[in-house]
């Protein structure tokens, strides 16, 4: 065995050219398709995770536009979207994972003699699960909090920046509309959101004490919006359905009434980006594939030519006492060789090339497993296939006959 | 004790087309251990068909080929194969050398084939050039060495395996008359020591230095002679 692969080696490197350009053929066509797929890919992970951070699974839920004598104003200036209708979906609807009501205001934020301008949130703990908020200091807000109405806030990074520069925020008190809450913790760094709002330019506090303390509205329990969780991305119609079934009984609202609420599902959007994203990495994709398709032409190309010669070859080796196995097992090596060495060139070349558009164009690059296996299978395939063809064929000849091919 | 070769009724058809192309109409002979035959004929008369039968390289439509005494003309490829490898060395009028590899390794290629361990290869094969000649040359490449060298180095490689049979098919039909001689020098020098050597030629020079002619004719064998070895330069052997 160690035997024939020396002579495989040893054939390979008698016909360095021919061997040189086979290679050449899976390596890029390799690596043309890994890294074409890696950018691809890494366009539509940067859009599907900007997306999520803003949480994925989501359905926002807003009170409906009032229609009052004709005049219809916009959507979630009503108040027709109460805390107990959310606490209703929480118990009521199976296939939602987690609720989060929010009461909002914008409102002038005091801190000693500074002052900065931010939006106030109240809302329950779900808010910081969906949103995957992650405390970096302090605390988050808890149950106790909650039921106590507390004047208690979670303060996003920047508006730690801003209000307290180097002082650390936890235990000071901040006025909001006069009212002093106590800072308890400091969120963790997001970032934009995919709008490109600046996400940390945020107080939480309890939707309780929002809702007594910070909002006047007409209906004392209502809330603005609420943000609702779904269990997984293939319930979200399920989900839909079962809380519009919900708010509308609950609203009691006739069956030819309109919603007085909206639902708006993030999936959708989601959806629409990851789709542009994917439509690109079918098409590099489809491109590389091309390049792919041509290399394992010449591979093909150069293994047929070669026929005529290595059809005399063989015939001579079966003249001096070579058998029909011991041919294949020598040509079925060259060509594994010759595959598997191209193939793990052309995956390097691949991730090399990943990583030069990551480093020098600063455009995110994701290879795929798929993308190498798909890649690396076909020109192996390619490869073996007509390097073991031709010889096979040639194994089957008698001696005489393959000596005296033309 | 049993011929070293014995034919019956040798019969190979081609089949082109319709029409059928008998190339060995019944040929019967046997060859005695250390004889040197000749095998002479026009073109299209058999006698390279012939040889590619005793050459187990073709196989023969109906007939009976016995070597040392066993028939081989129902064995399989592998079979085939090992005596090709064992009981007989072949020298072709194209060399039909490796062009990639250098003389010692295209001498110890059949050696491979016989799982010889790589040092007793090389010994063997340096061993094998010597003796024709080429000791200085063992790793020139065939495009590297003129068409004599070429044919020795094939005649090295049909040596090395140590069979008792060398099969010659127009060894110098590529080579000029000085060449030829040095070439029939050598072979009448392995048939000297104790080798049995079977050589295909048209010309009656080279078929003079053997000891038995046999001539064909349109398939058929037509004469069987013994002679004595006109070009008399047996025993002066081969430098």
């Amino acid at each position: 065995m160690f035997e024939i692969l020396r002579t495989a080696v040893s054939s390979l490197w008698a016909n360095k050219m021919r061997s040189m350009l086979t290679m050449l053929g899976v390596v890029i066509g390799v690596g043309a398709v890994i890294a074409m797929v890696a950018i691809g890919n890494g366009a539509s992970r940067q859009v599907e995770g900007v997306i999520s951070s803003m949480g994925t699974n989501m359905i926002v839920i807003r009170p409906g536009a009032p229609n009052s004598g004709g005049v219809r104003q916009s959507v979630g200036s009503g108040a027709t979207l109460t805390l107990d209708d959310i606490r209703a979906i929480e118990e009521e609807c199976w296939s939602i994972r987690n609720v989060a009501p929010q009461v909002s205001t914008s409102s002038q934020l005091i801190f000693e003699n500074r002052n900065w301008p931010s939006q106030v949130t109240g809302t329950t703990l779900g808010f910081f699960d969906i949103r995957e908020f992650q405390v970096e200091k302090g605390r988050l807000l808890d149950k106790e909090d909650e039921r106590g109405a507390a004047k208690v806030a979670v303060i996003g990074a920047t508006v730690a920046r801003e209000l307290f520069g180097r002082v650390d925020p936890i235990g000071q008190n901040i006025r909001v509309k006069n009212i002093p809450f106590e800072v308890v913790g400091v969120l963790a760094s997001k970032g934009q959101s995919a709008t490109g709002q600046d996400q940390d330019d945020t107080v939480i506090v309890p939707i309780t004490t929002a809702q007594r303390r910070l909002v006047r509205s007409a209906l004392a329990d209502s809330v603005n919006s609420a943000f609702v969780q779904v269990k997984d991305i293939s319930m979200m119609d399920s989900a839909m359905n079962e809380m519009r079934a919900l708010l509308r009984q609950r609203h009691r609202l006739a069956s030819d009434k309109e919603d007085d609420f909206e639902l708006r599902n993030m999936t959708q959007m989601l959806n629409t980006m990851t789709q542009a994203t994917r439509v690109m990495t079918l098409l590099l994709g489809a491109v590389a594939s091309i390049s792919l398709l041509v290399g394992g032409i010449g591979i093909m190309n150069i293994m047929l030519v070669s026929v005529t010669e290595r059809t005399r070859e063989i015939g001579i080796r079966m003249a001096i006492g070579a058998r029909a196995g011991d041919i294949r097992t020598q040509f079925l090596l060259e060509a594994l060789l010759l595959s598997l060495t191209g193939g793990v060139a052309g995956i390097l070349l691949g991730f090399a090339a990943s990583l030069g558009v990551t480093r020098f164009l600063q455009w995110p690059t994701s290879v795929s497993g798929g993308a190498i296996a798909v890649a690396a299978g076909f020109s192996c395939f390619v490869g073996i296939f007509f390097g073991l063809y031709p010889a096979w064929k040639a194994s089957l000849l008698r001696p005489i006959d393959a000596l005296r091919f033309e | 004790m049993t011929p070293l070769i014995e034919v019956k009724d040798l019969v190979k058809t081609y089949r082109s087309g319709d029409s059928e192309l008998r190339a060995l109409d019944g040929v019967s002979f046997a060859i005695e251990r250390g004889e040197f035959v000749a095998i002479m004929g026009p073109s299209g008369s058999g006698k390279s068909t012939t040889m590619n039968m005793l050459g187990c390289l073709d196989s023969p439509t109906r007939g009976v080929y016995m070597l040392d005494g066993k028939d081989v003309s129902g064995l399989s490829g592998d079979e085939l194969a090992r005596i090709r490898n064992v009981n007989l060395g072949f020298v072709f009028q194209g060399f039909n050398l490796l062009p990639r590899l250098d003389a010692l390794d295209n001498v110890a290629l059949p050696l491979v084939y016989a799982q010889v361990e790589p040092r007793e290869r090389a010994e063997r094969a340096t061993r094998a050039l010597e003796k024709v000649g080429l000791g200085s040359r063992m790793r020139h490449r065939p495009s590297q060495m003129s068409g004599g060298q070429q044919q020795r180095v094939a005649i090295a490689r049909a040596l090395v395996g140590d069979a008792p049979l060398i099969l010659a098919d127009e060894p110098t039909g590529n080579l000029d008359t000085k060449t030829s001689e040095e070439i029939m020098n050598l072979l009448v020098q392995i048939n000297s020591e104790g080798k049995t050597v079977i050589l295909v030629t048209h010309e009656p020079d080279i078929a003079g230095y053997a000891s038995r002619v046999l001539r064909f004719k349109d398939g058929k064998l037509v004469a069987d002679k013994k002679q004595t070895p006109e070009n008399g330069k047996r025993g002066e052997g081969y430098v």
